[in-house]
């Protein structure tokens, strides 16, 4: 197997006196997807926005490409090419594609001009790379999308930017059957266009489907990073609800301690 | 857009490339309405469509012009359509619409700004004393009339951006506080002459007709080529762009309006027959010349699109890395600038500053003008523009009105009723946008 392309170790968060990651562990690979799986609170969420440089972890180390570096803030990560599709899309619904896609990194000419030319021409492109086939013109206010649509564009928006990991939190919770199989074609096509991708689910179905690792969150703490492969639908859920399953996850003893 | 269902994501047949009567080469993706295969025909009735989807544009104010030009015609035949009330229309409608252009960045935030009028007032206030009490020139006076309505701006918006008050609370305090620094400037039942040339000149001079058909027929020219260049562009790289001949029919009648705009003006207006009136009045120029600047800068900057994004989804901005607080700030110092700049066209064409200046109805106009036009008062939606085409509609009302010699209550009761109206149109169309998601 390659090496990580992104690596945390032993990351710990506190919010005030609440301790919600524990000496996590965590790794991101080049043209594989890590399904981020855990119950509600277990901390992926957090977990998520620490690698976002949204929060700043109180312990830890951060290796990209092998070499510590140092996020202290969402600017840091977004150098790193860390790009995040949030739970709540963070989409304009009075701009169109073009112009969410560019949001705040516009193409300019002539010092002050939009160049609208080259943004269009460019995000179709990256729509086209993604084999986006279901969008009738990029030129169409967002809010005329559907859900499956408006997260299309979301996670195009951060393929655009040339990013290397893309942190999706739980792209697929509020979408039907058709939708959701739509966004998880194009989560595969990320990965195998080389990118690091991390997917946060609660359909087991879907993370065993799509993705190639899996690292299991219980109340803060890493319970398991295994093969998707080498694992199945029941042993995730127990990984889930109780943090261990047979010989692999947490000590008892420590699971009862921080429940 | 037409209405899209939940199930156009899912590639129901009309979504597919496949399945739309035009189909792209496979290579160009599904975006099959972005090449120009739309026909005038297919424009017409997307935009039908649009209207039909709650996004009413201008039209609602252009119908209202229309409707108005013919009642008051009707009502008022030998006065209402003379030249001379067609002059005075512009140049009354030059200051409502200076005012409600500046009221649009401050709209599209969702945001409101109630001490427009009254800070117009002051800053002509301030700018009227220069030259009348310690002697100073008029483009001194202009510079401090500005730099007061920036002023006033800037401390609103740090108020609003930085403290987080409402700005319908900060401003109704400026609405009434600013009325009394004019009121301490000027003195009670004072008023302050303006007799400097210049600042007269503004509204009551007009530009010599020749010169003013060329500097029109020029503006057209470059607007009509920068069009047709964009156009081009966009088609050589196949990219989304409206049918050609919907252009042109845009394009004519922009040139019709104008044309006959300037033909109208051109006339002599003077009702006596010693002496000559004619030519399109410097005001109207003033507003021509700020209309471009501002299009221009919330149309083809990054600035102005942060500032619609603001509008749409201020979180979404704030992640995207805009400074939300910052831009916030710049929106009331345009307003506000923008208001010294109405409250000096004020000035010029009443000749005079009060200490009722800007208050009264000025800045309900103004909103109402900007509403009328398209802006929305939820945010997010609309185009400097909209200020113009409203302030004529608001101009009409209030100058037809004045000819019908109605008592005074009525004025003011018709006034509201427009506003709420207008109002309303933007309240249901927005409902009926996110209904159908357009
Ligand atoms: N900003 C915050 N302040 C305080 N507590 C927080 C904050 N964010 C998350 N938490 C707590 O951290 C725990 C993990 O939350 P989260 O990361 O959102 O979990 P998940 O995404 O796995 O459902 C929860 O107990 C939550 O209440
Ligand atoms: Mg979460």
């Amino acid at each position: 197997m390659s090496e990580p392309l992104f690596e945390l170790r032993g990351v710990d968060k506190s919010f005030g006196a609440v301790q919600v990651l524990h000496g996590v562990d965590f790794k991101v690979y080049p043209g594989q997807v890590t399904a981020l799986v855990g119950d509600n609170g277990a901390g992926k969420s957090t977990l998520v926005k620490t690698m976002a440089g949204i929060y700043r972890a109180d312990a830890g180390e951060f290796l990209f490409e092998g070499k510590p570096v140092h996020i202290n803030g969402p600017k840091d990560s977004a150098a790193l090419g860390i790009e995040v599709v949030y739970q709540d899309l963070a989409l304009c619904d009075n701009l169109d594609i073009v112009q969410n896609m560019f949001l705040g990194r516009e193409t300019v000419t002539g010092g002050v001009l939009l160049d609208e030319l080259t943004m269009e021409d460019r995000a179709r492109s990256t729509l086209t790379s993604l084999s986006v086939r279901t969008v009738k013109s990029v030129r169409q206010s967002v809010a005329s999308l559907s859900g499956g649509q408006r997260q299309t564009v979301a996670i195009a928006k951060a393929v655009l930017w040339n990013s290397r990991v893309v942190l999706l939190d739980e792209p697929t919770a509020a979408l039907g059957v058709a939708q959701t199989r739509q966004v998880l074609d194009l989560v595969r096509r990320l990965a195998d266009q080389g990118l690091g991708v991390v997917l946060i689910s609660h359909n087991m179905v879907d993370v065993l489907e799509v993705s190639d690792r899996i690292t299991a969150l219980f109340l803060g703490r890493v319970a398991a990073d295994i093969k998707a492969s080498d694992t199945n639908h029941s042993q995730i859920v127990e990984l889930i609800t109780a943090g261990r399953s047979g010989d692999i996850g947490i000590p008892a003893a420590t699971a009862a301690k921080s429940a | 857009m037409t209405t899209h269902s939940e199930d156009s994501a899912t590639g129901t047949p009309t979504d597919s490339p496949a399945g739309t009567p035009a189909a792209p080469p496979p290579d160009a993706g599904g975006f099959s309405n972005d090449a120009s295969s739309n026909t005038l025909g297919e424009a017409f009735k997307a935009y039908v469509d649009r209207i039909r989807g709650g996004d009413m544009g201008a039209l609602p104010a252009v119908l209202g012009l229309v409707v108005l030009f013919i009642v008051f015609s009707v009502l008022r035949p030998d006065t209402f359509t003379s030249n001379l009330n067609i002059a005075n229309l512009f140049v009354q409608a030059s200051a409502i619409s200076v005012l409600a252009m500046g009221l649009i960045p401050v709209l599209l935030l969702g945001d409101i700004d109630l001490s427009a009028g009254v800070t117009g007032g002051m800053a002509a206030g301030f700018a009227a004393v220069s030259i009348d009490r310690h002697g100073q020139s008029w483009p001194v006076a202009v510079i401090i009339g500005l730099a007061v309505g920036a002023l006033v701006g800037l401390v609103i918006g740090t108020l609003v951006a930085k403290l987080g008050i409402p700005a319908f609370v900060v401003t109704l305090a400026f609405f009434l506080g600013l009325q009394g620094v004019t009121l301490k400037l000027i003195g009670l039942g004072g008023t302050i002459p303006v007799r400097d040339d210049f600042l007269r000149g503004i509204t009551i001079k007009s530009m010599p007709v020749t010169m003013g058909w060329i500097v029109v027929i020029v503006l057209l020219a470059i607007y009509g080529g920068l069009l047709f260049w964009r156009q081009r562009q966009l088609a050589a790289k196949d990219l989304h762009r409206p049918p050609n001949s919907l252009l042109l029919v845009k394009f004519a009648a922009l040139c019709v309006i104008l044309l006959g705009m300037t033909a109208v003006l051109s006339q002599n207006r003077s009702r006596v027959p010693t002496f000559v009136i004619q030519g399109i009045p410097y005001a109207v120029f003033l507003v021509g010349a700020l209309l471009i600047f501002w299009s221009f800068v919330f149309g083809r900057t990054p600035y102005g699109r942060h500032m619609y994004a603001i509008g749409g989804n201020t979180e979404a901005a704030r992640r995207a890395g805009i400074s939300v607080d910052r831009l916030r700030i710049s929106a009331f110092v345009i307003a506000s600038s923008m208001a010294a700049t109405s409250g000096i066209i004020s000035a010029s064409y009443t000749g005079k500053v009060s200490p009722a200046s800007g208050a009264g109805n000025a800045l309900l106009y103004a909103v109402g003008a900007a509403v009328i036009g398209g802006t929305s008062l939820f945010g997010g939606k609309g185009l400097i523009r909209d200020g113009v085409i409203g302030g004529l509609v608001i101009a009409t009302i209030d100058n037809g009105l004045g000819l019908l010699n109605q008592a005074a209550y009525i004025n003011y009761i018709i006034t509201g009723s427009v506003l709420l109206l207008a109002a309303s149109v933007d309240a249901i169309s927005r409902r009926r946008r996110s209904a159908t998601g357009t």
